[in-house]
């Protein structure tokens, strides 16, 4: 343990008033250090989501379709990604660095494990919840087993998969922060640099701020495509 | 897309599932002349739904066959025999997600049909089964319950099946709704053509729209099959006669009308339209206490009388 002789001082460079004290947010900062800093952050954080939520709706997609068409598979997938799910983000990263290095796949294996518990619970309730006389119907109609999943099955269960991958992104997103443990990429990256210093609070705030705003963003483009794509969900009887 | 109407034979057909001792439908042996209603009706237990369903393979066959203007199910493509068979089921299955139209042109459009042709073909069948044009663009969960068995009825016909298979079409519709909805199919029936095998459990139902009753007992033993009047006249056994209820005299009158009635010359007393059933008649005559009814034609002028001796 380090005692210090005296006072530490800070060093926030020789920027403004408001930097040097370590003000709650010092706006010239921003705008100092937005190129440089916050605009790339949140341009690797984008990225980092959005690759992790697509490969884990892959993924969670083939094991729902396996998990709905053999009902004996649904319990250990099931139970796989909830552990997966249970395991601290931190010591997961902690954990698969040793095997897959310092580097962005460790970061994208770990966020897309997070992604599946959601997804694939989602996407297999979604299927079942489909009744049975509309399968039926189907069946009856001359619809094969193929055209029965994409023309009935599969729309139907695409309110409960929206509504996952809503809670999946945003979720991504958030836990993504942390993955500047591993690599120096995302909004984590600033957070962790500021932290480093003395917590110099702007920079925080200021990459914080961008992530629950991406957040937001997504999760609204989100809400307009469950608009879009759901359009019987919306209409009950006048 | 198939035709007209169609002969079904069920021959020796039996289905017995597995690890049960009794059969499902026990060597069913029937003719359904093409373009008539041929109704299945028995207790709960007597097979008359895997009955229906061995037509359209949803349920295999054990023994036996079927055929459909001489063809074998078995023969068939499964999938090409369904979409050439109409399909109708108690709980309507109408695809939540796709709009009454869209719903209606499902065999149209696994036919490969153009989306223009399916439109016209709609909007055709919604007028037909008494629907407005304006419910194309609705979905299912904006209509009510008897709406919902329109368009049921509506998509089983739009691929001009020759046969036509309802599974206790009305039986979850309330009893006003349900009366005329059965007054509306048999119209249509009328205008269409088809062969019709309907299942119910209620033997009014069955007396009202069937050309011909299939009883079935419990084992899916064939009881019983010809006209209504010749099953309410001449019940083959007790299972039947109890079947049909002991007011089967009382029923038989249902099947006709006063206009098949010689009528006595014009009276007064309550007035009663021509196509109104003996059965109501005289219910009227119960009812009011009146020695006889007035008769009218369809523009409601009296065109005779009639009283208890005359209607039974």
């Amino acid at each position: 343990m380090v005692v210090a002789a005296g006072p530490v001082i800070p060093d926030f460079g020789s920027g403004s008033s408001c930097e040097v004290n370590n003000g709650w947010f010092c706006t010239d900062w921003v705008h100092a250090h937005w190129g440089d800093t916050l605009q790339p952050a949140l341009l690797q954080h984008v990225e980092l989501s959005a690759i992790a939520v697509a490969v884990g709706l892959a993924i969670a997609f083939a094991l729902a379709l396996a998990g709905f068409r053999w009902r004996l598979l649904d319990p250990p997938i099931g139970a796989l990604s909830d552990f997966l799910y249970t395991i601290p983000s931190l010591a997961l990263f902690q954990l698969l660095v040793p095997l897959t290095g310092l580097g962005v796949l460790t970061v994208e294996i770990a966020l897309v494990s997070y992604t599946l518990v959601i997804l694939y619970r989602n996407l297999i309730e979604g299927l079942r919840s489909v009744p049975a006389d509309v399968v039926e119907a189907a069946r009856g109609s001359g619809f094969t087993r193929t055209q029965t999943f994409l023309r009935v099955e599969l729309p139907l269960a695409l309110p409960a998969l929206l509504a996952g991958l809503r809670i999946a992104t945003v979720s991504t997103i958030s836990i993504a922060t942390v993955a500047a443990f591993v690599v120096a990429k995302g909004l984590g990256n600033p957070i962790f640099i500021a932290i480093k210093q003395d917590s110099f609070k702007t920079e925080i705030l200021a990459a914080g701020g961008l992530a629950v705003a991406l957040a937001l963003v997504a999760d609204g483009l989100l809400v307009l495509a469950q608009r879009a794509l759901t359009p019987w969900t919306r209409r009950a009887r006048a | 897309m198939p035709g007209q109407a169609a002969e079904l034979v069920f021959n020796e057909a039996t289905k017995l599932y597995e690890g049960r001792e009794e059969a499902a439908v026990d060597r069913l042996s029937l003719t359904v002349p093409a373009g008539e209603i041929c109704v299945l009706v028995g207790p709960s237990g007597g097979g008359k739904t895997t009955a229906l369903k061995l037509v359209n393979r949803l349920i295999s066959l054990t023994s036996g066959d079927i055929r459909i203007d001489g063809t074998s199910i078995l023969e068939q493509d499964v999938v090409e025999l369904r979409r050439s068979i109409g399909y109708v089921i108690q709980q309507v299955g109408l695809f939540p997600h796709m709009t009454v139209e869209a719903n209606i042109g499902t065999v149209p459009r696994l036919y490969g049909r153009p989306r223009s042709w399916i439109r016209t073909r709609s909007a055709e069948l919604l007028e037909l089964v008494g629907l407005d044009p304006s419910y194309a663009k609705r979905y299912p969960a904006q209509l009510s319950g008897g709406e919902r068995q329109r368009v049921g009825l509506a998509r089983a016909l739009a691929g001009n099946p020759p046969l036509m298979l309802m599974d206790e079409p009305f039986a979850a519709i309330d009893p006003i709704v349900r009366a005329r909805l059965q007054d509306e199919f048999m119209r249509l029936h009328e205008e269409v053509q088809k062969t019709v095998v309907f299942v119910t459990h209620d033997i009014d139902e069955a007396i009202k729209v069937g050309d011909r009753i299939a009883i079935l007992r419990p084992g899916g033993r064939l009881a019983q099959y010809d006209t209504p009047a010749a099953i309410l006249e001449r019940p083959v056994d007790d299972f039947v006669a109890q079947f049909v209820g002991a007011d089967r005299a009382l029923k038989a009158l249902a099947l006709r009308t006063l206009a098949e009635v010689e009528l006595g010359p014009p009276a007064d007393g309550p007035r009663v339209p021509r196509d109104t059933t003996v059965r109501d008649a005289v219910s009227k005559l119960i009812e009011t206490r009146a020695d006889s009814l007035a008769v009218t034609d369809d523009d409601g002028r009296i065109v005779g009388s009639v009283w208890l001796e005359k209607l039974v």
